[in-house]
């Protein structure tokens, strides 16, 4: 068994917290309590029906604007899987927040009207999802039973949406007619496609292939913490701990520290106290290294042949996330890992419009939810792998040293 | 399968064990709360995968309301001895005493919304500006929407409007001098998460987990425990039940669950077939309105 976070993108309008709502409610992880809370507040309780839209808003303030603000996660499982849904908002002014739960999605749902078929909305969810590089895309068109179930609606969608993805680069994609609110093709295959010959959603989801999303190649490790007993018995005992980012790790391995170069070899290597041979990527671990280097927070371990970027400047597609707009010449402190730097933003090479692709050339500034490219200078050279290339050595965040507050979400590249 | 393939308990345990690690990186003074539930004794758990062979950089504080199930403490003492850790416990009744506060009356009487009190100064005596949690989003709708580190101002409050993005696994901890920061470690996991975590790692659990006799009465279709604080009146029907605790919080406000499992393969069959959450189940405090818990979050609770 292992762990599928997914986001589901679309507006309440699309059925998205219904389709969540069915998901959950069909793989019997509403309970009874919950239900009846819902069926209490539920709006259209003169239909019967209980809306399981409700489900999934959890603060006050969504309940009474009916709408998501920020981005809530759900959890399921089936004999198969955990599912881990960040729940995002949709609307242009959530676009943070869209991408915040993006950040650590492996797939996302594109939710399609059947009615609809292929709207700016569509077009902005998808750009945000290739930006982000989520590496599956599941195309769920929706109400299909509000279109009478037909095939050539759903054909219509599927070669839009194909010109989309190929624009933007989507690779793995994944088309399924359902209706969230009836149950069609959520769970089991509904009768009521003949001419689907694929599988339904919760099995798709369930089987979509996970492992090679896993970096293995390019050994990464970013040091936490240093354990230092200071005891009698264990007074030369030095571990940095950390989690492995990516790749696999050694004993005996020939390892280089970033940024000071040092080169050295792994003399050691622990998981939950006990010594193994190797560790590999997402394993939380502790390494001991041959030689007495000054190795401290922030630092990382590479092998020394396979080493990331190193570099005071680099490129990054930011998206925007504060009300004060971020303008050429700005200080942030910006943090990759556990890595933190002090950082100044060069020029802005250009604004994308996520609703056209359009890129505007040299903006002056960017708000709130903006997205652009800009170049970054730190103050000290920082590691990081192009963010194409390896997400979890490419994001970084951008915090305002003044208000504390996260204030972008950065995909690092680099200059060449 | 690949031999490189972390199985899903794994990958909780490791993101966890990142979490702590990264409050000991980023704070001067964290702590962890201890209640003695099984949540808090998995955070224990993973605190020790995370750091041993050293100490724990952070002290384990307890808020007693008073009210605790017996067992529930000396389960903590015994745990405390064990891993040779520091504990520190502040009492609620002090705190009623030293700032006059008025405790609710009758029979449910809880000291639930009192302990925000106790552990405020608490914050404030030891200046502590990380606080580990053992919350899951699981549980209730507004924990659903909290960041894994969560900003609290200075009086302890919670903003879920105005809560920063979190990205990665990248976590934003810097604050301002009084605020401090909730860190939540097992957000992602759920019930059967923990339970099926405790069953492969082998965490002991205090005794009130499993399947034993004991006198209760009837609260709202609930079982609530006789005991020195919920004292029967002349309506209440005591019955001796075979029962066990779903959730181990105040004697006041905890329910029992009517149970035949007696070992934790049993409790993991029966949350699996179970129709009722489980603070549903087993919250009395819960139960006041819609959003009780985003009140109470909103006011320094946890």
């Amino acid at each position: 068994m292992d762990i599928l976070r997914f986001i589901t993108a679309g507006s309440v309008d699309d059925g998205k917290s219904t389709l969540i709502g069915r998901l959950l409610y069909d793989s019997k992880s509403i309970l009874i309590d919950q239900l009846e809370a819902i069926e209490k507040q539920s709006k259209n309780r003169d239909s019967g029906e209980i809306d399981l839209a409700l489900l999934t808003d959890g603060l006050r303030a969504e309940r009474e604007q009916g709408i998501t603000i920020d981005v809530a996660y759900k959890y399921f499982s089936t004999p198969k899987r955990k599912f881990i849904i960040a729940d995002a908002p949709g609307h242009i002014q959530y676009t943070r927040n869209m991408v915040t739960g993006a950040s650590n999605a492996a797939l996302a749902i594109i939710l399609i009207d059947a009615r609809n078929g292929v709207v700016e909305q569509t077009r902005r969810h998808s750009a945000i999802v290739s930006l982000l590089h989520i590496p599956h895309v599941v195309v769920a068109v929706n109400k299909m039973d509000l279109v009478q179930n037909s095939p050539d609606v759903f054909n219509n969608i599927l070669i839009d949406y194909e010109k989309v993805a190929r624009n933007l680069g989507l690779k793995d994609v994944k088309y399924i007619p359902i209706s969230a609110i009836n149950g069609d093709n959520i769970v089991e295959k509904s009768p009521n496609f003949p001419w689907y010959s694929g599988v339904p959603l919760l099995q798709y989801l369930e089987e979509v292939e996970l492992e090679s999303d896993v970096n293995l190649t390019d050994p990464r490790f970013s040091v936490q913490y240093v354990i230092r007993p200071q005891t009698e018995d264990l007074h030369d005992y030095r571990g940095y701990a950390g989690k492995v980012i990516s790749g696999i790790y050694r004993k005996g391995d020939r390892v280089a520290i970033l940024p000071s170069g040092l080169e050295t070899t792994l003399s050691r290597i622990e998981i939950g106290g006990q010594e193994v041979e190797e560790a590999f990527a997402q394993q939380s671990v502790v390494l001991h290294l041959e030689d007495d280097i000054d190795v401290s927070r922030g630092d990382m371990i590479v092998k020394s042949d396979n080493r990331p970027q190193q570099s005071q400047e680099c490129k990054a597609v930011i998206c925007w996330m504060d009300s004060k707009p971020l303008k050429p010449g700005n200080k942030y402190l910006l943090q990759i890992n556990s890595t933190r730097v002090k950082s100044v933003i060069r020029e802005i090479h250009y604004r994308l419009d996520v609703n056209t692709l359009k890129q505007e050339p040299q903006p002056e500034k960017a708000a709130l939810n903006d997205i652009i490219e800009a170049t970054i200078k730190t103050a000290t050279p920082i590691a990081f792998d192009d963010y194409d290339h390896l997400r979890q050595n490419g994001g970084a965040i951008l915090i305002d040293e003044t208000s504390n507050v996260t204030v972008g979400a950065c995909m690092l590249q680099g200059l060449n | 399968m690949s031999k490189y393939h972390l199985d899903y308990l794994a990958q909780l345990e490791s993101e966890a064990i990142h979490i702590m690690r990264e409050v000991a990186g980023q704070f001067e003074r964290p702590a962890l709360l201890f209640s003695g539930g099984k949540d808090s004794i998995s955070l224990v758990h993973l605190a020790l995968k995370a750091f041993r062979p050293g100490k724990f950089p952070f002290p384990l504080v307890h808020i007693d309301t008073g009210h605790n199930f017996p067992e529930a403490l000396q389960f903590r003492d015994k745990l405390v001895e064990q891993i040779g850790e520091k504990l520190i416990v502040r009492k609620v009744e002090d705190t009623i005493r030293e700032k006059n506060l008025t405790e609710q009356k009758g029979k449910f009487a809880s000291r639930n919304a009192l302990q925000t009190y106790t552990l405020l100064d608490l914050i404030e005596e030891f200046k502590f500006d990380a606080l580990i949690g053992g919350a899951r989003r699981d549980e209730e709708k507004a924990r659903a929407k909290e960041r894994i580190f969560s900003v609290r101002d200075e009086f302890g409050q919670w903003d879920p409007k105005l809560q920063r993005p979190e990205l990665w696994n990248i976590y934003n901890g810097r604050i301002h001098k009084g605020e401090n920061v909730r860190a939540f470690p097992i957000s992602n996991w759920t019930e059967l998460d923990i339970w099926n975590y405790i069953k492969s790692e082998k965490i002991a659990l205090p005794s009130i987990y499993f399947a034993h006799e004991r006198e209760v009465i009837r609260h709202e279709g609930q079982l609530v425990a006789v005991s020195e604080f919920i004292i029967p009146d002349s309506n209440d029907v005591v019955e001796r039940r075979r029962v066990r605790y779903r959730t181990v919080g105040d004697m006041t406000c905890t329910a029992a669950v009517e149970s035949s499992a007696y070992s934790i393969e049993d409790i993991i069959s029966e949350i699996i077939a179970t129709k009722t959450s489980e603070r549903g189940e087993t919250r009395i405090d819960d139960k006041v309105s819609e959003a009780a818990m985003e009140d109470r979050k909103k006011t320094g609770y946890f």
